[in-house]
């Protein structure tokens, strides 16, 4: 996997808290075997009406013209809640998300984005408030994220924002975890030789 | 001589499996890895591009839970995508030699229910599982939670896991529990207490007499809702009754090492003055049976009360959250839980599955017939339960009482095979999670206890267990 630095693009608004994993990516579309190819399904049961492809639903913020070929979802508390499917962030960066500004994520949501090189970052809601404002009064205005320094610019605003380095680091060099791991061999069968006898 | 410092259970755990502490993160040591054929393809198939192999198939356990049918054993009963998902997990296990309970196996069940069932869940042990209820084997105090597909490559590879420090939170429940209230509805009033959010970043230690109360199972079931307050895990100290019930299980510490394993589980508690970064106080006997009225697990209130109004919040996302809920479920503000008709009742899940689960339905179900345009199914939580609950003739009580009886799996919490809710259809269902088209796109979920979803299947209607019967 390559790093992941700068995101600059515009912006899908959901201005909604707590929306979880199963209307990011609904059950029905978990019964896949690779990590690709669940986009097309992302928010079904919001974009779609009565289960049908052929019925889009206008009122949907993805579905509207107008955001088409955003690169950032703009959204609120706990996003990402519920279940651990890693087809919830693979959907996310299928349909074209590169990053997720919310107010708060579901901690194994965080952590599987991290993992999939999506940049999740987290704003306070005053913050969010401006940019949401910013993206109603033009749907077309530009974020740009940057994660070496840690901030959100949008025109006039700047806002930076905190992240744990060690997930900075892994977003930034695209790091392969399990290969990192697996340099620690000896280490490993050196705890397992202490492991107790019943295990 | 320094002192040592006060831990808490779950530092204790913690710590006992630091492989390498590499400063934000921690390297652990993963004793169980549970897998299902729903959240590993992918992870398999990293492994075979990178040529890696699975470090410890001895302690990884694999069976078919999430996308099978509860009608039929044929895997292809629910579709040929379902069934690709199915024989993807029976080839990988095969390749790699872990050892795997299909359908048709005596120990297949909901991989939540399996492993305590199986005695693979010891006290002080870490267990992941790419399944966010995962936490349910915390009811042992054991270290469990929810992975995602990388995670699970992960441990495939390497039979360890990066984690950071999570913050603890000590949830007291003081005090007895009324009659007719249970382990789902501490858990519910507790999530409702603290909100669906309440706990994230931590992992809960539940303590206090009606914790202590609890048998193993309903352990299982408080732990296992730990991921709807938040939590990253949530976990039980072991005791007595703990120790009976791993005794003699198939995975169990043999003979000769059982004394010692005793032993150190019984080191396994919170020290006194350890530290917790919060604590949550309850009143058991303040407990009624919960009903959740909206579309996440902290909506939730008693059976006597009345659907909130949302203009009652001071908080703007949480009234939101209550208007657009209360639409989605077509109810009214100040309409009564107890005036609430439902069409569907699903008694399951890795919440509400075991064999205790079964018998108390049963025996709110053996008080009447399952009232007219109510569709009412029970599934076992595994094999074995379905079969002990047949010997004791509890399939008889429900299948009398109208119920349909059916083949173990996660069914209709997740609906990932044919059952699923229609467009309008309401349900009492005793699993884990009331999102919107959690159980079929437009189904309308209200999550309660066993007891509870079989009174409401009898009357119609949610109705106050305590009120019938020898209640």
């Amino acid at each position: 996997m390559t790093g992941i630095n700068i995101v600059t693009g515009t912006v899908a608004p959901l201005d909604q808290a707590n929306i979880d994993t199963d209307q990011i990516i609904p059950k029905q579309f978990l019964t896949g075997i690779t990590r690709t190819g669940y986009g097309v399904n992302l928010f079904h049961d919001w974009r779609y009406q009565n289960g049908d492809k052929d019925q889009v639903d206008p009122d949907f913020s993805l579905n509207q013209p107008e955001y088409k070929g955003a690169s950032i979802l703009l959204t609120r508390e706990n996003f990402g809640c519920g279940s651990s499917r890693e087809h919830a962030p693979w959907a996310l960066a299928d349909f074209g998300f590169n990053c997720i500004i919310a107010n708060s994520f579901a901690d194994i949501f965080y952590g599987n984005s991290i993992n999939n090189q999506l940049l999740v970052l987290t704003l306070p809601n005053v913050e969010l408030d401006q940019l949401f404002a910013k993206v109603a009064n033009n749907p077309k205005v530009v974020i740009t994220v940057t994660l070496t320094a840690q901030s959100v610019k949008c025109e006039e605003l700047e806002f930076l924002f905190d992240i744990a380095s060690h997930h900075k680091t892994n977003l930034l060099k695209g790091l392969d975890a399990i290969g990192q791991t697996l340099e620690h061999d000896a280490q490993i069968t050196q705890f397992e030789e202490t492991r107790r006898s019943w295990l | 001589m320094t002192s040592t410092t006060p831990s808490t259970l779950y530092e204790k755990v913690l710590n006992a499996h630091i492989v390498e502490d590499l400063g934000e993160d921690l390297l652990l040591y993963i004793d169980r890895h549970l897998i299902h054929e729903v959240t590993t393809p992918q992870a398999f198939a990293g492994l075979a591009e990178k040529g890696r192999s699975v470090r410890r198939p001895d302690l990884t356990f694999g069976t078919m839970d999430h996308s099978i049918s509860t009608r039929s054993l044929a895997l292809d009963a629910c579709g040929p995508q379902n069934a690709l998902q199915l024989n993807t997990l029976a080839a990988n296990c095969a390749q790699h030699n872990i050892q795997l309970y299909p359908v048709g196996h005596k120990n297949q069940g909901i991989v939540h229910v399996i492993g305590p069932q199986l005695g693979l869940i010891h006290p002080g042990m870490t267990v992941v599982c790419g399944d966010s209820h995962t936490a349910t084997h915390g009811a042992f105090g054991a270290l469990a939670f929810g992975i995602g597909t990388s995670q699970v490559e992960h441990v495939l590879a390497s039979q360890t896991l990066k984690q950071s420090r999570g913050k603890s939170m000590l949830i007291n429940v003081n005090g007895k529990l009324g009659l007719g209230v249970t382990a789902k509805d501490i858990i519910l009033a507790i999530i409702g207490k603290i909100g669906h959010a309440g706990a994230t970043g931590h992992v809960i230690e539940y303590a206090g007499q009606a914790i202590r109360d609890l048998s193993m199972e309903q352990r299982m079931t408080v732990c296992n809702m730990s991921i709807e307050a938040g939590a990253k895990a949530g976990l039980i100290a072991p005791d007595d009754k703990t120790i009976e019930y791993i005794r003699g299980r198939e995975f169990a510490p043999s003979e000769a090492h059982w004394d010692d394993a005793v032993r150190y589980w019984k080191s396994l508690y919170t020290d006194q003055d350890a530290q917790f970064d919060s604590v949550v106080e309850l009143d058991a006997a303040d407990i009624e049976p919960q009903v959740t009225w909206g579309t996440n697990p902290g909506q939730v209130v008693g059976i006597k009360q009345h659907v909130p109004q949302p203009n009652s919040y001071s908080d703007a996302v949480v009234k939101e959250s209550a208007n657009k809920a209360l639409k989605y479920m077509g109810l009214e503000a100040g309409q009564a839980i107890s005036d609430i008709s439902i069409s569907h009742v699903f008694i399951g899940s890795c919440t509400n599955s075991r064999i205790e689960d079964l018998r108390a339905a049963a025996k709110i179900a053996a008080l009447g017939k399952v009232a007219k345009g109510v569709t009412a199914i029970v599934v076992p939580g595994s094999v074995q339960v379905k079969e002990q609950a047949e010997t004791e003739q509890l399939d008889v009580i429900f299948k009398q009482s109208g119920f349909e009886w059916r083949l173990p799996g996660c069914s209709m919490c997740l609906g990932m095979n044919d059952d699923i809710l229609q467009p309008g259809d309401r349900c009492a269902s005793t699993s884990n999670r009331n999102f919107e088209g959690r159980q079929g796109r437009g189904g309308r979920t209200h999550l309660v206890s066993p007891e509870m979803a079989a009174a409401a299947a009898i009357t119609g209607k949610f109705t106050d267990v305590r009120t019938m019967g020898e209640h």
